[in-house]
């Protein structure tokens, strides 16, 4: 086969998609997410559903993201960014005054992931949403 | 270093049992541990608000544990039943040790 120079710059361009590959590593990985998780929970069951993360489709600016979560009868909501090199973001822990079990904030995204977010209800139960975030320029600096 | 610098904002008077809206921001740099010094390649090591809590007559009313995912001058909104009236207190925890806080009085009315 002769090498064209076309044939050489799409190799280089392999060559360097397949370098850069082990970059994600730099994320966290599901097992992390899973201890975080399990951190929260106790090691309780978690039911899929029920917990409400509001967030735009895609984020043009990872560097702040608005994010509401809400789970009506929630004493605690975690919030998790499946995809940052640290998957936490936040604890809301809901006190005696608070009116609705829901709070507002700005986080940061690496790039484009899920986040997840898990709720403990008054009955010790536990609940858990996802919702996948766009990105167009990552927030976690150089 | 930037001045750090609380602002809330909350309704000034509300009947006894509404529900209210409170928002508030911290300027804070929020570093978070993972930026490199463009010039010499260090990492810039982690300052960021790592607590928050509101609470009002010294009861409850939400406390966030912050994590460096958290965008800079954090922003927190949530809302609060409102018992009657008193003060209201925020409380933002800095790593280094330092709270910052603020109060805002809210009346019947």
């Amino acid at each position: 086969m002769k090498l064209t120079r076309r044939d050489a710059l799409l190799l280089t361009a392999g060559a360097a998609i397949t370098a850069s590959l082990p970059l994600p590593a730099l994320a966290a990985t599901p097992e992390d997410i899973d201890a975080d998780i399990a951190a929260f929970t106790g090691g309780a069951d978690v039911k899929e559903g029920g917990v409400e993360i509001t967030a735009p489709e895609i984020a043009e600016n990872g560097n702040t993201v608005p994010v509401e979560v809400s789970a009506p009868g929630a004493t605690s909501i975690l919030l998790l960014a499946a995809g940052n090199p640290n998957p936490g973001v936040a604890t809301f822990n809901f006190g005696p005054l608070s009116a609705a079990s829901e709070a507002k904030t700005r986080i940061r995204l690496a790039g484009t992931q899920d986040l997840i977010a898990v709720a403990k209800m008054a009955d010790g139960s536990f609940a858990m949403s996802k919702r996948s975030v766009k990105v167009t320029i990552g927030g976690c600096g150089g | 270093m930037a001045k750090v610098k609380p602002r809330v904002k909350v309704p000034k008077k509300a009947e006894v049992g509404e529900v209210i809206t409170i928002k508030t921001l911290i300027s804070h740099p929020m570093e978070s541990g993972q930026r490199k010094d463009k010039k010499t390649g260090d990492l810039i090591p982690r300052k960021i608000i790592n607590k928050f809590v509101a609470s009002f007559e010294g009861q409850e009313v939400v406390n966030v544990d912050v994590d460096p995912a958290v965008s800079a001058n954090p922003y927190f909104q949530f809302d609060m039943k409102f018992p009657g009236a008193g003060t209201m207190k925020f409380e933002w925890t800095d790593d280094d040790g330092s709270v910052y806080t603020a109060e805002k009085k809210i009346k019947v009315g």
